[in-house]
This record gives structure tokens, C-alpha cells and sequence, in this order.
């Protein structure tokens, strides 16, 4: 990240002095053509952060569920749990897309189901399962780190296992899940990425599209790649804010 | 309803090959006050988390109020609510106010108003003698009063038996009294109790029974007065005259 900012200056200033290797007029806004181009890149950035934020959503729904049997007692319940991380951690994301986007359709066909996926959630769909397994671990990781004696006092007062859970226990866990769990949204919002693939019309692709009519991948792609960087920096500035919010309630 | 509160016969249990607790034969009557005391690792808090369900036995039975202990979770739980625990560590809620802490169980568990809840809890706090610390956090207390309120927080579910697992060794020595009172002052109620302590002072004020374990065993077991002044087996005599010289 902070080479990137050493490198990027450098390089347009050598785009300046050399109009052979830059050409900024592409996505000059001060022109009729540039600033088109420049609102068509970036009218996919809605697109990236309604996929990321649904995703996020059912990632964070989604790796609870598959966090909790991990913390059972019963060793064929961890069992269940240890196999969807391990699985799900180990597929590459592009090829999970894929078999999301044009596998899963024919699936739901041979069950004599018709759901059909469009880019949009097939996207959110492959973002939040590949997210879903890191959400788990964070869950495991905080819930794990509430002493023992939390949840047994907790049963000593007659509450079951749901109670103990959302009275005792993630309460007290939040402040430790919170901050990763913001941090692994930007794992989201860079994936998201992979959903031009599909033909999802987010920021990557509006880029794609506009280098292959325009041929010029160097100053459409830097601007894309500015583009995720200030997404990614407002979001860590939110963690940062949640991070310290998180640890002064500890100290209060 | 049977007299006995409680009743273990012939309990074993193991720890992966480790066999902690040796053929427990243990009857706790109603209104019954038993301490347990031991060397340490000789089982003495597995017993009480046994009876609790904290821990599953494997062999022999357990009752709590005639009622036999299975795997069933609804049973599980239901037993749970009558057996009180006060733990070693308090293990109060953090994230609660005092008066939260107490309210928490009724209001969940007993399904009773908050109303009726927070009159319950005002009423137990003026019993362990913390009356004006409802709205603090756990943290802002010192040992001997979170320790109160842990036992408080036991009350409210008004449970008819109170275990209690060394509830003043985590203590600073001067704080250790007004825990020992508080207990003291519900042994005198009637509250059927089993303690594990170490404060022989306490034991002989209130037992009726005391227990001697030792290697997962119930080495001794008898009337207090019996069993400081004339301990039948070795180990026990050995142990007392240890822990006596403090
Ligand atoms: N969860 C566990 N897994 C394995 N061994 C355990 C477990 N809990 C306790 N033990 C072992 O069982 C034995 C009895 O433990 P227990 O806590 O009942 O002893 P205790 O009499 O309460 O000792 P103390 O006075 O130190 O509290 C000890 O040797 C302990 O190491
Ligand atoms: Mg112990």
C-alpha cells in the first residue's frame, strides 16, 4: 500500500513529461469525451459497494452459523465446521464464481428448480461463501477468548444455550469480532472485482469496457485502481473509528 | 418429594484415562449443610460440577431433588435452576450492571417481569448486604463485594441448593470475613449448602457433615466435631494438621 503511493506520483509525473507513454485526455473531466468516460467508470462503483455490502451482510449472517458448531462440545459438530472452512478457504474465488454462475443454475434444473442467477447474485453469492469461512474463524477466535466461566455461570442461572449466546456471550464477544469482521469488508470489496467476469457491470468491467474502445489501459486502469484505493481508505478509516470506540467501552 | 437434596451414589468419572472421581457416595439432605475440603487436585471441584452438570459423569447416579441427571438437556436445565453455583472466580457478567447481573436469569429463565425481577434482586443485594451498588458495574467492586453479588445473583433464581467451589480463595485476606458472614447468615436460614473451602473456622461454625477427599476418593466423612478432634484416617489427620496451622 505505501509503495503504491512512492510509485503512482512517480508515474504520472513521467506520464507529463512523455505524451508518447500517457494520455490523460482519456479521462480528462475538463473535456466533453473525458468527462463521459470518467462518469462511466465510475457509475460502477454503486454496483461494487451494493455486491460488497450485501455479501458482507450474508457473510456475517452466514459465518455465525457455520462458527457456532465449531465451538460444540460434539466432536461431529466441529467436525461439520472444520470441513466447510477448511473446503471453502481452499477455493479459488475465480473458480467458484464460475461453477456459482454457470454450474449452480444447472443444479437447481436436474431438482426441477428454476432459479436463475444473474451476475449480481452469482457475485454475492461466491463473495459471501469464500467470505463466510474467514468470518467463522473470527467468530471462533472472540467467542473463544470469553472465559469459560462466562457461559457456566450463565448455564448455572438456568439461561439455555440461545440465551447464553445473545445475552453472555457474543455481547461480550462483539468488541473483539467487530473490528476484523470490518477489516475482512475490504477483502469483499477487492473480490468483487472478479465479478466483471461474469459480466457484472461494477468498476473493473466499466474499466475493461472502456480500455477496449478507448486503448488506453494505463490511464483508465489508474484510475481504477484509485478508485478501489478510496473506497479501501474510507473503510479502514471507519475500522480505525470502530477500533478505538471497541477498546475505549473496554477500558470504561 | 425425597428427604435427600441430593444424592450421589457410586459416581466415577474419568478424564480421558485419568479417573478423577472413585465410587462418590455422597447424600445431602434438605436444610443439610456439607463442606468438603482436600488437597488440591483430589477432586473436590468436579464433584460439585457434577451435580450442577457442568461436568458429565460416567458411571453411577446423581439426583437433585429425587430427580435422576441424564443427558437430556431440558432436564439439564431445569435441574440447573435449582442448584445455585458460586464460583471461585464470581464470574459476574462484565458487560451487566449489578442489578443486570440479578435480573438476568429470573427474566430469561423463571420468565418473570422485569418489575417483579428488580424488586426480587433489591431484595437479595439488601441480603448479601450491598444494598446501594446496583447500578455499578462488576468492576468498579471489590472482590468481597462482587463475590456477594455472585451469591446474590445464585439467590434470585432462589434455587434449593447452593453450591458454593472455594468462594473466598480468590479473596484478599480482609475481604474473606463478609463473604464467610453472608454465608454464614444462609446457612443459619436453612439453605441446604455444599461448600468447598479451606476455612476450617467457617466449617466448624456451620457444617453437619464434612467430607475429606483425597485422590478422587471420599476418604472421610463425618460430624465436625468427630472430625477435627479425631480424624480416623492418616491422610485426613495429615491434612488437617496442615491446613490447621494457619
Ligand atoms: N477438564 C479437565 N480435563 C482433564 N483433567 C481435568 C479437568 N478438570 C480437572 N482435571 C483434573 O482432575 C483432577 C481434579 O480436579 P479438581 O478441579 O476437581 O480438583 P480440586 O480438588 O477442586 O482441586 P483444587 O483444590 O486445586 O481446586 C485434577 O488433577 C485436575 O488436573
Ligand atoms: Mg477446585
Amino acid at each position: 500500500m505505501k509503495k503504491l503511493f512512492l510509485i503512482v506520483p512517480f508515474l504520472m509525473l513521467a506520464g507529463c513529461s512523455s505524451s508518447q507513454t500517457w494520455g490523460w485526455y482519456v479521462i480528462d473531466p475538463t473535456t466533453q469525451t473525458g468527462w463521459t468516460n470518467v462518469k462511466f467508470l465510475i457509475s460502477g462503483m454503486w454496483a461494487t459497494i451494493q455486491i460488497s455490502l450485501i455479501a458482507a451482510v450474508l457473510s456475517i449472517v452466514l459465518g455465525l452459523m457455520v462458527a457456532l458448531p465449531g465451538l460444540s462440545e460434539k466432536r461431529g459438530w466441529r467436525l461439520t465446521n472444520r470441513v466447510y472452512v477448511e473446503f471453502v478457504r481452499a477455493i479459488p474465488l475465480l473458480p467458484m464464481l464460475f461453477w456459482v454462475f454457470y454450474g449452480l443454475p444447472i443444479v437447481f434444473q436436474s431438482m426441477g428448480l428454476n432459479v436463475p442467477i444473474d451476475p449480481f447474485w452469482g457475485a454475492i453469492i461466491t463473495l459471501a461463501i469464500s467470505d463466510s469461512a474467514f468470518t467463522a474463524e473470527i467468530y471462533r477466535a472472540g467467542i473463544q477468548s470469553i472465559a469459560r466461566g462466562q457461559r457456566e455461570a450463565a448455564q448455572t442461572i438456568g439461561l439455555n444455550y440461545v440465551q447464553t449466546m445473545r445475552y453472555v456471550i457474543l455481547p461480550q464477544a462483539i468488541r473483539r469480532i467487530l473490528p476484523p469482521l470490518a477489516n475482512q469488508f475490504i477483502y469483499i470489496v477487492k473480490m468483487s472485482a472478479f465479478a466483471s467476469v461474469i459480466g457484472m457491470q461494477e468498476l473493473t468491467r466499466r474499466a475493461n469496457e472502456l480500455v477496449v474502445t478507448e486503448y488506453r489501459p494505463l490511464e483508465i486502469y489508474t484510475l481504477l485502481i484509485f478508485e478501489y484505493l478510496i473506497l479501501v481508505l474510507i473503510i479502514s478509516a471507519g475500522v480505525r473509528w470502530l477500533e478505538r470506540r471497541m477498546g475505549a467501552d473496554e477500558r470504561g | 418429594m425425597s428427604d435427600a437434596a441430593i444424592e450421589l451414589a457410586g459416581v466415577n468419572k474419568w478424564f480421558d484415562t485419568f479417573h478423577v472421581l472413585k465410587d462418590i457416595n455422597l447424600t445431602v439432605k434438605n436444610g443439610e449443610r456439607v463442606v468438603i475440603c482436600g488437597p488440591s487436585g483430589s477432586g473436590k471441584s468436579t464433584v460439585v460440577r457434577c451435580i450442577n452438570q457442568l461436568e458429565k459423569h460416567q458411571q453411577g447416579t446423581i439426583r437433585v431433588d429425587g430427580v435422576e441427571l441424564t443427558d437430556d438437556p431440558k432436564s439439564a436445565a431445569s435441574i440447573r435452576s435449582e442448584v445455585g453455583m458460586v464460583f471461585q472466580q464470581f464470574n459476574l457478567f462484565p458487560h451487566l450492571t449489578v442489578l443486570e447481573n440479578l435480573t438476568l436469569g429470573p427474566i430469561k429463565a423463571r420468565g418473570l417481569s422485569r418489575k417483579d425481577a428488580e424488586e426480587k434482586a433489591r431484595k437479595y443485594l439488601d441480603r448479601v448486604h450491598i444494598p446501594d451498588q446496583a447500578d455499578k458495574r462488576p468492576v468498579q467492586l471489590s472482590g468481597g463485594q462482587q463475590q456477594r453479588v455472585a451469591i446474590a445473583r445464585s439467590l434470585c433464581m432462589e434455587p434449593r441448593v447452593l453450591l458454593f467451589d472455594e468462594p473466598t480463595s480468590a479473596l484478599d485476606p480482609e475481604m474473606i470475613s463478609e463473604v464467610l458472614d453472608v454465608m454464614v447468615e444462609l446457612a443459619q436460614e436453612g439453605m441446604t449448602m455444599v461448600v468447598v473451602t479451606h476455612e476450617m473456622g467457617f466449617a466448624r461454625k456451620v457444617a453437619d457433615k464434612m467430607i475429606f477427599m483425597d485422590a478422587g476418593e471420599i476418604v472421610e466423612e463425618g460430624h465436625p466435631e468427630h472430625f477435627f478432634t479425631n480424624p480416623q484416617s492418616e491422610r485426613c489427620r495429615k491434612f488437617l494438621s496442615q491446613i490447621l496451622q494457619h
